[in-house]
């Protein structure tokens, strides 16, 4: 049986709003948990633009997406949160009453949280792999198509094509090697994106005929059933290859997706989850909406309104966590109280 | 200001007026143009504002830089005239500009 994970709120998202909500949560002796797809902290700051200046954080004239989530990182250190990466939140089962909230949580990866509040600081939805517009290619998905690998074994003595030019294509090449029957690496043309390494090794790979590396893009697969067989690649020179495989995998980078959270029993509008601007709650009573994932009439996708949105959101939480203590409004420039929370005192 | 003609995948056309200085992307999403998401906003760090430029104009775009073909591996059926849009800026040489956008993005 799987051990059963118990906090006061877990937080599903690790940018920028599920930080501060560490933060604010923390200020009010309340214990997170954070749950993320990515590998990493920082959500879209550190995934779409770690290089980029944002000018629009009070108080920062200029800091880059990543140095923000550095920053808040720093911040939220103090309150000694557990991160979860590379998880995806699956269920969320309402286990209390309306006056008395209580939630069962369970990632993709089999963990199980049962805690008094969630905390939706999903942004966008969670980051998934890009899945290319091939026609037929979805019967195949999961079976012979596969866009991460879970074990290697699935790749033993088949023939594999990658597609993609990144570190991710080039390092399942070189890891899968030694399993495969064969490799075939495509890439829409002859310039690799991924780690100097990596390219000379695959090159060399090439060079002594132990793999295919072809320029081109996939145009067609065939196969029986969820099994694949062959795929149809055209090649920049205008040529048409066909290639026996039984494994696919494409890296085409990540988008955005809702994911799960449309089957949470959420009300949704346009793929954002309403919520009221007293508490940023959602039609289920301990469950929060912050940052872009929510809509309420005047709405802006700003990281700022993200840290307004957690810190009333987290004063509601503490009701539901705390529901017979007091809660008193206090100051981190003037409560020793703060403070010695914060390490400061 | 410059006229900007957005052709979608089924051969629908949409001409939206540009201001210089701001890019084609930003243009297709003040007009909702459909087939331009544009997920991260401009920052050529997701390829779904992903076009083609057509044939007569490409001289005057431009080809991709170095950083937007990086980009630009994340799109599919990439061609040689294959644009982000949030790389293009927008100037008055521009007026008329015709794209194609792609069936899929992301």
């Amino acid at each position: 049986m799987t051990d059963i994970i118990a906090t006061d709120v877990v937080i599903v998202g690790a940018g920028p709003a599920g930080l501060f909500a560490v933060f604010e949560l923390g200020l009010l002796d309340i214990k997170a948990h954070l749950i993320d797809i990515l590998p990493r902290a920082g959500g879209q700051c550190s995934e779409l633009y770690p290089e980029k200046p944002i000018y629009d954080i009070p108080g920062f004239p200029i800091v880059t997406g990543q140095g923000l989530v550095d920053n808040l990182m720093k911040q939220i250190e103090p309150f000694h949160p557990t991160f979860h990466f590379g998880e995806m939140v699956e269920a969320v089962e309402t286990l209390g009453t309306p006056e008395r909230p209580a939630f069962r949580v369970k990632t993709d990866a089999g963990k199980v949280f049962e805690c008094k509040a969630v905390l939706v600081a999903a942004g966008g939805g969670s980051f998934q792999p890009k899945k290319p517009p091939i026609a037929g290619i979805d019967k195949f998905e999961g079976t012979s198509v596969h866009y991460a690998v879970r074990r290697m074994e699935d790749f033993r003595d088949r023939n594999v094509m990658i597609v993609g030019g990144g570190d991710s294509a080039l390092d399942w090449t070189l890891n899968l090697h030694p399993f495969a029957k064969r490799i075939t690496l495509v890439h829409r043309r002859d310039d690799f994106r991924g780690a100097p390494h990596s390219v000379n090794a695959m090159r060399e790979l090439v060079a002594s005929g132990k793999m295919d590396l072809m320029i081109g893009q996939v145009a067609a697969l065939a196969g029986e059933g969820a099994d694949l067989t062959a795929a149809t690649v055209k090649l920049n020179d205008g040529a048409t290859r066909d290639v026996a495989i039984e494994r696919l995998m494409p890296f085409f980078g990540l988008t955005m997706k809702l994911g799960p959270i449309a089957d949470w029993g959420l009300n949704l509008h346009e793929n954002l989850v309403p919520v009221d601007t007293e508490k940023f709650e959602t039609s289920t009573p301990g469950v929060f909406a912050v940052g872009d994932i929510n809509t309420y009439p005047g709405k802006l996708k700003l990281i700022l309104s993200g840290f307004h949105e957690v810190a009333l959101a987290a004063q509601r939480v503490h009701r539901y966590v705390y529901p017979d203590k007091k809660l008193t409004f206090q100051y981190t420039t003037s409560s020793t109280n703060l403070q010695k929370k914060l390490g400061v005192n | 200001m410059p006229k900007i003609t957005f052709v979608d995948s089924e051969g629908r056309a949409r001409t939206v007026e540009a201001e210089i200085g701001s890019t084609v992307m930003e243009a297709a999403i003040r007009d909702s143009i459909p087939e331009i998401l544009a997920e991260c906003g401009g920052a050529c760090a997701c390829a779904t504002c992903h076009v083609y430029v057509d044939d007569a104009w490409i001289g005057k775009t431009g080809k991709a830089t170095p950083m937007e073909e990086d980009m630009l591996d994340f799109a599919f059926d990439v061609r040689p005239t294959s644009r982000l849009c949030c790389q293009i800026k927008v100037s008055a040489d521009l007026d008329g500009l015709v794209v194609r956008t792609p069936g899929k993005q992301g």
